[in-house]
């Protein structure tokens, strides 16, 4: 039996019924990551002791018939989420060998479920680009295309799971990051609302966007791994209480009737042609399916990038204040406790975490705090505004999740402002707090996936997934799987 | 270019960030870039607009003044680089 292309419900299904057992479906991940990992280097760090006896355990509780659907099953983790006594680098140099004193809230959900954990996955630095090239221990190469990125900054969890080296992943987005990597990996990945997961335990990036999420091939795993991670936490003050609906029964209603919008300042020229027509071609599926679609504007749409740009490194520059050497992470020797500041940071930040700091200090200082972070502030009311409109006509808004498909690794790495566009069409979400998703929708001239995302208001995550889903009943894009 | 050198050094003081000569000359080039794209930023009539700094309708969230469990002391100090006495130890601070 081949176990590695099934799905989480699929896993679920056949451990209850006793045809498999979590260590075997664990002992089949760790064997092709020890066979895969080293050409494509989405795990930072692999887990295999702890991954087989959190198996054994819940091969325990699958026969005391006390299982949940993710008992058992072997997930990915992105290395910005910390896991007690596991090291957690965030993809820098500055956490090198930091192993935190405790769990994140999503890890302790998933320890609650008896999930299998495969390992730490690699990351730009700080969640901090748009390829995985920034982090600071090495690019993770797409599954389709070794010669490409996986895209970023969740680029690790993004590409275990379509290589299927995990059944599941979890990833954190602030403004594309999973969604932007789901595309070009072709497979699914969600960005709940800001508020519907804890971040408790994720490293800060910047913390009135940061979000966690998951990546898995289908709708319906998605489903699962969101239902175990979303949900109030009394140790997020930004959690909110808002009942988490029963995601996975969701996703049988039709889709008759339901309104799609397709803002027009995402559909431009500068997007790569295959892209406008899977998306195109995508739509249609929904408008066969019922789905009513019309076109809505979003106007303030072509100022998210640098709103964004002034927002996330301004927040950014106050949460990586806390690495100074003092409490975790090298420390470099230096005479005064200054020197050792300055060195010890220069030292062990990366060049895109160093521009960001510096982007945000300036954006923050005296005499620059009004025209640069206050004016991007009243811009994010007005891109808020925009979506809240849009959602007053249409009920989802459908739109490409990346203008290009994979990129080489080493084109854009020179360049950041190029590397800032690839996430030009999923950061606006993330300035606004919605709900977004990325989900398979085709493929390039050369092989590459498309991503179409698909937005609806914040805390209706059951609503872009259910689309997903039928989505995916009529389709067979999320079958399709890299060579390797 | 919108970023002198002499600014990008005071920003690298404000950040407390060792940059090398190299860096310095990259980043005046490339962040002034990236500003001179936030011009269109600067441009947008918001004088009617009021800030945005969470899409929460949250204020201040509290909890119960309550005594909860922390971590032990030998677990948060166990990742720093040098600890005496049970707690962090660093250089001097005052003169």
């Amino acid at each position: 039996m081949t176990l590695h292309t099934l799905t989480i419900a699929e896993a679920a299904t056949k451990l209850r019924a006793k045809e498999t057992s979590s260590v075997e479906l664990t002992q089949a991940m760790l064997k092709r990551i020890e066979a895969i990992n080293p050409s494509l280097n989405a795990y930072l760090t692999v887990t295999a002791d702890v991954a087989l006896e959190q198996a054994k355990k819940a091969d325990e509780r699958i026969k005391a018939s006390n299982a949940s659907p993710l008992t058992g099953i072997p997930l990915a983790i992105k290395d910005v989420i910390c896991t007690k006594d596991v090291e957690t680098t965030a993809g820098s140099k500055i956490l090198k060998g930091y192993k935190p004193p405790y769990n994140a809230t999503v890890v302790e959900k998933l320890n609650g479920a008896g999930a299998v954990m495969l390992g730490k996955t690699n990351t730009d630095e700080f969640a901090m680009g748009s390829s995985t090239e920034n982090s600071a221990f090495g690019v993770t190469h797409n599954p389709w295309d070794a010669t490409r990125v996986p895209g970023g900054s969740s680029g690790g969890s993004s590409a275990a799971v379509a290589a299927r080296l995990a059944f599941g992943g979890f990833g954190s987005d602030t403004g594309g990051s999973i969604r932007q990597p789901a595309s070009l990996c072709g497979i699914v990945g969600v960005k709940p609302s800001y508020g519907r997961v804890s971040r408790y335990g994720l490293i800060a990036f910047a913390s009135s966007l940061d979000q966690i999420g998951v990546f898995a091939h289908t709708a319906e795993d998605a489903a699962l791994l969101l239902s175990v991670i979303a949900g109030h936490d009394p140790r997020d003050g930004t959690s909110m209480t808002t009942p988490v609906p029963d995601y996975v029964s969701l996703l049988k209603g039709d889709i008759k009737g339901l309104r799609i919008g397709l803002p027009k300042e995402y559909f431009i020229e500068g997007t790569q042609p295959d892209v406008t027509k899977a998306v195109n071609e995508a739509v249609r599926v929904l408008k066969s399916l019922g789905a009513t679609v019309r076109e809505v504007s979003l106007p303030n749409t072509k100022l998210a990038l640098s709103t964004y740009y002034i927002i996330a490194p301004a927040e950014a520059s106050a949460n990586l204040a806390r690495f100074d050497g003092v409490r975790f992470g090298p420390r470099a020797d230096a005479p005064t406790m200054w020197d050792e500041y300055r060195k010890t940071r220069g030292d062990g930040f990366g060049a895109e975490v160093k521009r960001r700091i510096m982007l945000g200090t300036y954006a923050l200082s005296a005499g620059y705090y009004d025209a640069y972070y206050l004016q991007a502030q009243k811009v994010r009311t007005l891109i808020k505004d925009d979506f809240d409109k849009a959602f007053n006509e249409v009920d989802v808004i459908a739109c490409p999740a990346s203008p290009t498909t994979a990129f080489k690794i080493g084109e854009k790495a020179d360049d950041p402002l190029a590397m800032y566009l690839a996430d030009v069409f999923t950061l606006p979400a993330n300035l606004a707090g919605i709900a977004g998703l990325s989900v398979n929708c085709g493929f390039d001239g050369d092989g590459l996936p498309v991503g179409l995302q698909l937005l609806s208001p914040a805390f209706t995550e059951d609503r872009i997934l259910r689309v997903a889903h039928q989505y995916q009943q009529a389709t067979e894009w999320h079958k399709k799987s890299p060579q390797i | 270019m919108s970023l002198t050198l002499q600014e990008v050094q005071h920003i690298a003081e404000l950040a407390k960030l060792n940059l090398t000569e190299e860096e310095q000359l990259r980043f005046q080039k490339q962040l002034s870039a990236v500003l001179d794209y936030a011009a269109e930023l600067r441009a947008t009539d918001t004088s009617k607009v009021s800030p945005t700094a969470t899409v929460l309708p949250l204020r201040t969230v509290l909890r119960e003044d309550v005594p909860q469990p922390s971590l032990p002391r030998d677990e948060i100090l166990k990742n720093s680089a040098e600890q005496e006495a049970g707690c962090f130890r660093v250089p001097a601070v005052m003169e």
